[in-house]
């Protein structure tokens, strides 16, 4: 879905020598001997590449499996529907329904906040601004992707967070009735701020692919809509958006996969809730994600049995972004072939 | 598709009034969406350099390491860290680069379009999803726990040596692409072998492409926390054994910086390294997009 | 469009230069000298020339461990290197107890900083005093008391300065059982203070921590039961939980109402109000003088130099601080290169010197009883 000048298709290269011998022809032209070694080391060493990221990305998942067995093996507590997380000690009960859930929310908040405006932007700068000032926005925005997660931490502890302070206690106040706004805890470290910084941290790619899919709406599409006296908006909404959908659509998927896994934003920012306190469905409430819980921890992995319960942890965010990948591919890749 | 002002019957007045009115509201929208979107990059740009600005502009602050500063003294320097973040990325692309050119051109020279190139694409696809924590903690389990390592330089740069794969392979294999296959041909007419026709033919057109996706696999690298919060302790001294247990870094250097009181001079100095990294990194994207560029001007 | 192609060019160029530069920084940093002897400028201690008896030999010694006292070995070294006009090159990295103690029997480091002793029971197959002895070519390692980290329980409550609190109040502020800053418990150790009926914001560390231990420690101990977990480095109580000591203090500072444990120095530079404790002869302030009697009150577990300390938590004499950690150094008695050995002698017997432990005031810590500092100091002079 990316901007791939039309390739010539071609099914197999053209014939390439193989000249095993120099071939008497019979013409009198003698062929030089080529050496065949250097060809077979290329092959060899490409061949090898290939063959060692299949085999990294499998590692990936079999050493994760391999170093959480024997911690999951030992949980009392159901992995999947426990909220707690006690690592230490004899006992060991532990799990991951609190993280799956503050993960998966601060995304699809995140997520929900970023869609919108990205492509707002991606249409802006396609089907409004002229060439000449779409490029240097474009590149202010692809300069946003380049701001360390760290930063955006930093700057939403101490900037962001008490900016939205008020928001946060206004919507709080107003729609608490609902258990999803419920104030639960200062707002300015909540999942809510987490959320938008991830919205802003994942604005940029999900501009990006979704700005590559709208420049390649068919000419003829657009200027058919124009002649036929559709206002600018009326051409988006029945030319660009139709033949984009696809492509925002892995976009989007894309930007939450990579909001699933953020780290160290979310570590800064957001506030923990207490062990073993109650359930809470709220946004401004704490919490604590997959990849949050791992780095705070990181630096006590001291026993197997600990280490083993946070990459059984890590474990499920990879399946989990994993499968949010993968669904943004088949999306993209149907897209691709509707069109 | 469908276009819903095919039956309005063909007339030249201006579009009617809700239509009008609908326009508008649509491009108010895009407008603001931009705008939203430019104001977070211009405050924290803002908020970083005017905190920051004051020790970077030092020339002590790029030249000396903070080894002997606590956080009630001025001084020092961030000098320790950028060598760590510069080493770290710098082992990282010697792991990464070849093997995501190697890996492009088995894409798309001896295996396009093959059942193994789709395996080989598919596995960059999850690498490219891969959240850095996760790298890091595969590394962690097999550097530490399977052979007992312990935390290194080269384990943190080899978890984020998965995380610039991706990058370099799949700009690689874009470049690869649009090399015309009119000079391949031409090269094997020649009796030039495959190797040497990708070697000497391919990969010199395809050189400025290749070289942005590396820069931008560099910037994404240099940036990154998580895996150095797994892998490697910070240092405040200076240190260039790629095998140290500890080595300071700019993101560690903000990372255990912003642990005091805003009030000690200390804490100027987490703006400061914030600054630093967010200029290395821009610079490494802006070096990325003027090679980008100078190279498709050359072309025209 | 020639314009746009000399602009880009020089885009370029200007970006591969700058980035040059910052590659070739590469060749020419150094770390920064230290500060003269007279320097006064950074808050820590002065120093008069030649103090102590130094014999400043030249080397390079590497440590690691606990975060906990990594600001007061930090600001020693610094003074340490004032002192000594530079020779010796020291570097302390705060990598964690474990991951110190982990470094030292694995032979990276030439001692390891903690914020318990050595262990001697077996844990994950491994006994640390066993290897560590291993590391000291088989000579035992010891534990020097060396800095003294007393635990602030900060508050946030408008108007009210004066704050008693007994350990059994603070285990049920800390659990959850106390929920309101007028409960009656909280008045009767604080008659004429009026108390807001404000709900208690606790905070807590939500990384795993030796202060948390600590904290639940002293709660396990002195809180008439009324804590029941286990103390340990994570959090079992109520509370909201804070990324690191600054992310706490910074919750108190803004939160109203709040109240958390955290090391003292934080809780200074925050400027955050820090309540007396009762351990039944009356409020005690915390200050370097009252931890020190506490310390003092400390039965020596060790055997010989080996210091490792049990502390006193409950039942301490009148004008005692009980809430606090204890950070030791860990040493080879015998067993490391001679001029590392010169080295680690001299710098620790500085750090024990009765002078610079009273400057640790300053920056939060509080001074070792003069007892136990000669026992630290003797015990110094004794490796070999």
């Amino acid at each position: 879905m990316s901007t791939r000048s039309p390739v010539p298709q071609v099914t197999s290269h053209p014939a390439r020598p193989r000249p095993a011998a120099p071939q008497p022809t019979g013409h009198g032209v003698q062929l030089a001997e080529i050496s065949q070694a250097g060809d077979r080391t290329f092959r060899f060493l490409a061949g090898g590449s290939g063959v060692l990221i299949i085999a990294l990305v499998a590692f990936v998942g079999i050493f994760l499996l391999a170093l959480a067995l024997p911690s999951l093996l030992q949980d009392r507590d159901n992995f999947l529907f426990s909220r707690s997380w006690t690592v230490v000690g004899d006992e060991l009960r532990f799990g991951i329904a609190g993280l799956l859930w503050t993960t998966v929310l601060s995304s699809v908040v995140a997520m929900i906040i970023a869609v919108p405006v990205a492509i707002g932007v991606a249409l802006f700068l396609t089907q409004y601004l002229p060439r000449r000032f779409s490029g240097p926005l474009s590149f202010v925005i692809d300069l946003l992707a380049a701001v360390p997660s760290i930063i955006f931490g930093l700057w939403g502890l101490t900037v962001l967070g008490p900016f939205l302070r008020p928001v946060g206690l206004w919507v709080s106040g107003h729609l608490g009735f609902i258990p999803l706004f419920r104030a639960e805890i200062d707002p300015s470290s909540s999942v809510f701020v987490a959320s938008v910084v991830l919205a802003i941290m994942i604005l940029p790619i999900i501009t990006a692919i979704s700005r590559d899919v709208f420049t390649q709406t068919p000419r003829d599409q657009i200027e058919a809509a124009l002649a036929l006296g559709a206002t600018r908006w009326e051409v988006i909404r029945s030319a660009v958006l139709p033949y984009g959908r696809s492509g925002v659509v892995s976009a989007s998927m894309l930007g939450l996969g990579r909001a699933l896994g953020e780290t160290v934003a979310v570590l800064i920012i957001l506030s923990q809730a207490a062990p073993g306190s109650a359930f809470t469905p709220s946004i401004f409430a704490g919490g604590e994600t997959f990849a949050s819980k791992i780095a705070n921890n990181a630096s006590e992995f001291d026993t197997p049995s600990k280490t083993g319960a946070f990459i059984a942890a890590g474990l499920v965010l990879f399946v989990v972004t994993f499968v949010v990948n993968a669904l943004a591919r088949i999306v993209a890749t149907r897209g691709t072939a509707r069109s | 598709m469908s276009l819903d002002t095919s039956s309005t019957p063909l007339s030249f007045r201006r579009p009617s009034g809700l239509r009008t009115v609908k326009n508008g509201a649509a491009w108010v929208y895009v407008s603001l969406a931009a705008v939203l979107t430019v104001i977070p990059l211009v405050w924290i740009l803002y908020t970083v350099i005017s905190q920051g600005y004051r020790l970077v502009l030092n020339s002590n602050w790029w030249l000396q390491s903070q080894r002997g500063i606590t956080p009630r003294r001025e001084g020092g320097g961030a000098y320790h860290a950028i060598i760590g973040t510069v080493e770290i990325g710098l082992i990282c692309a010697l792991i990464a680069v070849p093997l995501g050119i190697l890996g492009a051109i088995l894409l798309i020279e001896y295996a396009r379009g093959s059942k193994a190139a789709r395996a080989v694409s598919f596995a960059v696809d999850i690498l490219s999803g891969l959240p850095s924590i996760v790298a890091a903690l595969f590394i962690y389990a097999l550097f530490i726990t399977v052979f007992g390592f312990g935390r290194s330089v080269i384990a943190v740069s080899c978890a984020l040596t998965l995380l610039m794969l991706p990058v370099v392979l799949r700009s690689t294999e874009e470049m690869l692409k649009l090399v015309p296959d009119s000079l391949r041909e031409a090269s094997y007419a020649l009796g030039v072998p495959c190797w040497k026709t990708i070697l000497h033919v391919v990969i010199p057109t395809a050189f400025s492409g290749i070289s942005t996706g590396v820069v931008l696999g560099l910037a994404r690298v240099m940036g990154e926390t998580a895996p150095l919060l797994i892998l490697v302790s910070y240092a405040v001294g200076i240190n260039f054994s790629p095998t140290s247990a500890t080595m300071g870094a700019l993101p560690t250097m903000i990372n255990s910086g912003r642990d005091q009181a805003p009030t000690l001079p200390g804490y100027e100095r987490v703006w400061a390294a914030a600054l630093t990294l967010i200029l290395i990194v821009m610079l490494l994207n802006l070096l990325a997009r003027g090679i980008a560029r100078a190279s498709k001007l050359k072309e025209k | 469009m020639p314009k746009n192609r000399l602009l880009s060019s020089r885009i370029t160029k200007l970006a591969a230069v700058l980035a040059l530069g910052t590659l070739s920084l590469a060749a020419c940093g150094s770390d920064p000298a230290a500060p003269s002897a007279t320097d006064s400028s950074a808050g820590g201690s002065t120093s008069a020339s030649g103090a102590g008896g130094l014999t400043c030999p030249a080397g390079k010694l590497s440590a690691e461990g606990s975060s906990a006292q990594a600001n007061a070995i930090s600001e020693v070294i610094a003074n340490y290197n004032a002192e000594c006009g530079d020779k010796a090159t020291i570097e302390y990295n705060p990598t964690g107890s474990g991951a110190g103690i982990k470094s030292f029997y694995n032979g990276l480091v030439d001692f390891a900083g903690s914020d318990s002793a050595l262990k001697s029971v077996e844990k994950d197959g491994v006994i640390e005093t066993d290897k560590a002895k291993e590391r000291c070519q088989g000579n035992p390692a010891w534990d020097l008391p060396m800095v003294v980290g007393p635990i602030a329980f900060a508050y946030n409550i408008d108007g009210v300065d004066k704050l008693v609190l007994n350990a059994e109040v603070l285990a049920e502020i800390f659990n959850g059982t106390i929920k309101t800053w007028n409960d009656p418990k909280i008045a009767k150790l604080n008659s004429g203070v009026t108390l807001p009926s404000a709900p208690i914001t606790v905070f807590f560390r939500s990384d795993e921590s030796g202060t948390t231990e600590n904290t639940t420690k002293f709660l396990k101990a002195a809180g008439n039961g009324a804590w029941k977990d286990e103390p340990a480095k994570a959090w079992t109580g109520t509370g909201q939980g804070k990324n690191k000591s600054s992310g706490v203090a910074e919750g108190v500072a803004s939160t109203k109402n709040s109240i958390s444990y955290v090391e003292w120095s934080y809780a200074r530079d925050n400027k955050l109000a820090i309540a007396q404790l009762d351990s039944g002869k009356g409020g005690v302030e915390l200050t370097g003088d009252a931890v020190g009697k506490a310390v003092a009150e400390a039965t020596v577990a060790g055997t010989g130099n080996d210091l490792s300390l049990s502390l006193k938590y409950s039942g301490t004499g009148a004008g005692a601080y009980p809430a606090l950690l204890v950070t030791y150094e860990i040493v080879c008695s015998k067993g490391l290169a001679a001029d590392k050995t010169a080295l680690v002698k001299d710098f620790l017997t500085y750090f024990a010197s009765a002078k610079n432990q009273s400057s640790l005031e300053d920056l939060g810590y509080a001074p070792l009883p003069a007892d136990l500092q000669t026992k630290v100091t003797a015990a110094v002079a004794a490796v070999s």
